[in-house]
């Protein structure tokens, strides 16, 4: 089941006071989350990662296309009695402390002030910041304000949560603990969508994927599938070879790494099947330790991505000019 | 509890954690300061002019509040975008709008009634010490009655004013709400002048702008009976009831103006 759905979702704003001139912040994004699923939605600064997510949380109005959250228009109340979520760089009251704000979020789903209180407890030690919660929020640092935010997204318990750069602000010990907290929520059977342009984040905890790129769906699908076909070499690891076998098969490499005590590391272009080589080799005498492709990572996967689609974007804004002309 | 009620007692907690109640303070020591001073020079009438200034500053302290508190209830919560977090939970827009609106006014209708009390404690304090002799020769007794209706009128003037910071608030910065909303209080209290416009010029332009304004802006004299009250002049129950209409159905067009504005905007 689907548990977010857009379907040609665009936001155009204007620009410009004496001559406004539309800009598309997000143009014809369509997208599937399935549930149980953590989802990341990547892209640069700019791409249209939180335009999407204000879109989902309506509180930006869509210049066109749908979007669904649990079968439902986002419009509709009763869905975000089933949903949590955390702005990018959250600010809430100064003069609440972490208890009082979160309390305050539980009465506006219903709950009375005695199970907010309950519940403000047991999600402010969750996210590490229980000591602190009788404090005044204008005395918290950035990094704890982000953990009242997430706490503030899960007071509810919600089936989906929507985190806006969820890492941001957090140290080290911060970000693994809130990767553990993500995936504890995937492990309840929730569903987490997450925008990030940390890529080790989402490379660490995502199923599946979208890139985003100034405003446009640049590739989204499962994140192993994505990388799978992005086998840019082999590369082999030999031992027992001589020197002159190695010097003879060179021009078709595209390195050699002597690894010392008789090993080399020899790198294939992808296009290259490595099996005759392989076979070469092993008549020679040499013997074979380990063959791996070699893969892009999601951050060279995810420049690829982007320049292309960027690249695009700018070839027909150049079109458009030109037939404007 | 319905989300109104929540949004509303979240703003009423916000504010007396802002220190507004600071404004208390400097009312009581003005009327305290002031009744004694006056008291040194005048002879006998300082009563009349403590009610005047107890009045007025009531009045000037409240609008003050409604302005500056009002403006960023909704402007500080977008600029300072913690209105996104309230608005991905189950509260609709016109609720989020309805519970600002009942908290402030809440607030200020406290704020008021402490107000009210010390002026009465301070009143009551001047008649005890005042010889009888003296406060014979008064239009009315020190702590009258009738006082209390010009602190209602300016409860109701004081929600006209949230309304107008409110309504503003929706659709532009802090800065031009409070600008705009202090504008519409001073031009609201010379709204008379306005349809008397022609008086003053035969520009057909200066009076349809001045009758144009009279009809549109709320007319605040209405809710100004201050003098009366302190010259003990009858304010019936029907001018008070006027008063009270017409801010009322002024605040219902302001607050549904406000949810219509507010339902609409995009928080980019």
């Amino acid at each position: 089941m689907d548990v977010i759905r857009t379907e040609g979702l665009t936001k155009h704003y204007t620009s410009g006071f004496w001559r406004p001139r539309p800009y598309a912040a997000l143009q014809d994004l369509t997208l599937k989350v399935a549930q149980g699923e953590i989802f990341g939605f990547l892209g640069p600064n700019g791409a249209g990662k939180t335009t999407t997510l204000k879109l989902l949380m309506q509180l930006i109005y869509p210049t066109s296309g749908i979007a669904e959250i649990l079968g439902k228009p986002v419009g509709d109340v009763s869905v975000r009695r089933r949903i949590g979520y955390l702005p990018e760089n959250p600010y809430f009251y100064d003069n609440l402390s972490a208890e009082e704000l979160l309390v305050y979020f539980a009465c506006v789903f219903g709950y009375g002030p005695k199970d907010g209180r309950v519940r403000a407890a047991r999600l402010l030690d969750e996210v590490g910041i229980g000591a602190e919660r009788k404090f005044q929020l204008r005395k918290f640092s950035k990094g704890m304000v982000q953990r009242v935010g997430i706490a503030q997204a899960l007071i509810n318990e919600p089936e989906v949560i929507f985190l806006d750069e969820p890492m941001s602000g957090l140290d080290p010990i911060g970000r693994r603990e809130v990767r553990e907290l993500i995936l504890k929520l995937r492990n309840q059977g929730r569903t987490v969508f997450f925008s990030s342009h940390v890529l080790s984040d989402a490379e660490a905890l995502c199923s599946n994927v979208a890139v985003m790129a100034k405003g446009r769906l640049a590739v989204s699908g499962r994140l192993a599938d994505l990388l799978a076909n992005q086998t840019r070499a082999w590369e082999l690891v030999v031992s027992g070879a001589s020197q002159h076998v190695i010097d003879r098969i060179a021009p078709r490499l595209t390195s050699v790494t002597p690894l010392g005590g008789g090993r080399y590391s020899l790198e294939l272009p992808a296009t290259t099947p490595p099996e005759p080589l392989l076979n070469e080799l092993v008549t020679t005498g040499a013997r074979l330790v380990s063959l791996n492709p070699v893969r892009e990572t999601l951050e060279e996967f995810f420049v690829q991505r982007v320049n292309a689609t960027n690249a695009d974007r700018f070839v027909e804004s150049r079109v458009r000019d030109r037939s404007a002309s | 509890m319905s989300a109104v009620l929540v949004v509303a007692r979240g703003v009423f907690k916000e504010s007396v954690r802002d220190r507004i109640g600071y404004n208390l303070v400097f009312f009581a020591v003005l009327l305290m300061a002031a009744s004694i001073l006056l008291a040194q020079v005048t002879a006998g009438q300082d009563v009349k002019i403590i009610k005047d200034l107890g009045l007025a500053a009531a009045s000037a302290i409240g609008m003050l509040l409604a302005v500056f508190v009002g403006i960023s209830l909704v402007s500080k919560e977008v600029e300072r975008r913690s209105i996104y977090s309230l608005l991905s939970k189950p509260i609709t827009r016109p609720q989020f709008i309805l519970g600002k609106y009942l908290g402030l006014t809440f607030t200020l209708v406290v704020n008021l009634a402490i107000m009210a009390v010390a002026y009465y404690a301070v009143l009551v304090y001047i008649d005890w010490q005042t010889p009888a002799l003296t406060s014979q020769g008064w239009e009315a007794p020190a702590a009258d009655p009738r006082l209390l209706k010009a602190f209602a009128l300016i409860g109701v003037e004081l929600m006209l004013v949230t309304a107008l910071a409110l309504f503003f608030s929706t659709f532009s910065s802090a800065f031009l709400a409070a600008g705009l909303t202090i504008a519409v209080y001073v031009i609201g209290h010379f709204n008379t002048d306005l349809k008397n416009l022609s008086s003053l010029g035969n520009s057909p332009v200066l009076i349809a702008i001045g009758k144009g304004l009279y009809y549109t802006l709320p007319n605040l004299t209405l809710l100004d009976v201050k003098a009366d009250v302190v010259h003990a002049h009858t304010v019936s129950g029907q001018q008070m009831l006027a008063g009270i209409l017409s801010a009322g159905l002024y605040i219902g067009l302001l607050l549904t103006a406000s949810i219509i504005v507010f339902s609409r905007r995009d928080f980019k």
